[in-house]
């Protein structure tokens, strides 16, 4: 049988608010659910500007680690959130759960926005995990570099600021 | 095994693409790191039928009246790149109307707005992969990216595999566009790959006396997947 062939990457252009905004989800959870955080930044381009026309989505295991189907209906693990006029983003979780053996507790998350062909896909890390952080494999891999991923311990949040370009340019993944 | 699948720089554009100016200041400039995609990566989300309604895969059927233009028929299966249907997963669409004009405060092109047309639609994966959306032709419009730059006719298509890796949005393009050849968003792909994001012309599909028929499958990276370090 033929394998058929992978589909290319689009931008998802300016104007992806009529077909996401259905699902704008940053909320996993309820402010009010117990163990409850906010992640939430800015991304930027190369000149510092915000980007008001960009779109995260973020997937995480539960607090005990699990996944969908296995963390059950109440679980899905995805969030999405559309910037604001200041490129301004957030979400309300809670910390994910360990999932490997010597993994710190970490967020999946893509940018999409105008200008970018296909999505820059990167991982989000927790400032007051210092020392699962320093065992982490992947960490441990990006080097200096490394502190992109870690979000901040801020006041009552979490503050991942994305860099797309530039000195403080994030470490992005490709596989 | 040989791995006999396709480098990803065969499949996606890269992310800086001089043609495309919007990219110039909005791609990395630095290496990316090479990933060897944890369980995060390797799970996604489970999206319920409750979420979407089948009228959801409708755009023509949103308002009080029906919208102006052509009615058209897109359908086709996801798939992953081992030929594998993928079943229950979302699929979103969002494009013009018949005018070329979107229905969001940003867009300035002078063409018409219909009541009647919002753009957006989205449903779930059949068991076979299969999905179909009852929509109307897009229309071509104008950007500021060159001189008399138009955008080719286009759905924007969102999908999700089974896995964070699997993640896909990209362009359906219509077959015969003239405006395929001057598009450095389109271009932006390699050669050989831009026509797997075109959708082709199916009788099969057409409705008699109702709706053209066009088909489009859509094939998610398994290259993306790799064994699981940590």
């Amino acid at each position: 049988m033929a394998v058929p062939a992978p589909t290319p990457a689009q931008t998802v252009g300016p104007f992806f608010r009529i077909g996401f905004a259905w699902l704008d989800t940053p909320e996993l959870v309820a402010p009010s659910h117990p163990g409850a955080i906010r992640i939430e930044g800015a991304v930027f381009d190369g000149a510092g500007t915000p980007l008001p026309d960009a779109v995260l989505e973020i997937f995480q295991a539960d607090p005990e680690g699990r996944f969908p189907p296995d963390s059950g209906p109440e679980w899905s693990g995805f969030g999405r959130c559309l910037t604001d006029e200041e490129g301004r983003y957030h979400f309300v979780s809670v910390k994910p759960g360990s999932v490997a053996p010597e993994s710190a507790p970490h967020v999946a998350m893509s940018v999409f926005a105008r200008g970018l062909l296909q999505r820059l896909v990167t991982r989000c890390y927790f400032g007051d995990e210092t020392d699962a952080n320093g065992r982490d494999p992947v960490l441990r891999t990006i080097g200096d570099r490394a502190t992109t991923l870690v979000a901040a311990v801020a006041e009552g949040c979490y503050r991942f600021d994305i860099h797309i370009q530039g000195d403080k340019e994030t470490a992005f993944f490709a596989w | 095994m040989t791995d006999t699948r396709e480098r990803a720089s065969a499949i996606d554009p890269p992310y800086d693409a001089p043609d495309y100016h919007s990219s110039g200041l909005r791609h990395p400039t630095r290496p990316l790191f090479a990933l060897h995609a944890g369980p995060t990566e390797l799970h996604g989300p489970v999206f319920g039928e409750t979420a979407v309604r089948p009228a959801d895969a409708d755009l023509t059927t949103q308002h009080a009246g029906e919208p102006l233009g052509e009615r058209i028929i897109v359908s086709g299966r996801l798939l992953d790149d081992g030929g594998r249907p993928i079943a229950g997963q979302l699929v979103e669409i969002w494009q013009t109307n018949s005018a070329g004009r979107y229905a969001h405060g940003g867009d300035q092109h002078p063409a018409p707005l219909d009541p009647n047309f919002t753009g957006a639609g989205r449903c779930l994966t059949g068991p076979d992969g299969e999905y179909r959306f009852v929509s109307i032709k897009p229309g071509a419009y104008p950007w500021r990216n060159h001189p008399n730059a138009w955008r080719p006719c286009h759905i924007h298509f969102s999908v999700f595999g089974r896995a964070f890796t699997e993640r896909l949005v990209t362009q359906m393009y219509f077959p015969g566009d003239p405006l395929l050849a001057l598009d450095p968003i389109y271009n932006a792909v390699s050669e050989p790959a831009r026509p797997r994001m075109v959708s082709t012309f199916d009788l099969g599909t057409t409705i008699e006396e109702w709706a053209l028929g066009y088909q489009f499958d859509v094939v998610v990276n398994g290259h993306l997947a790799t064994p699981m370090v940590g």
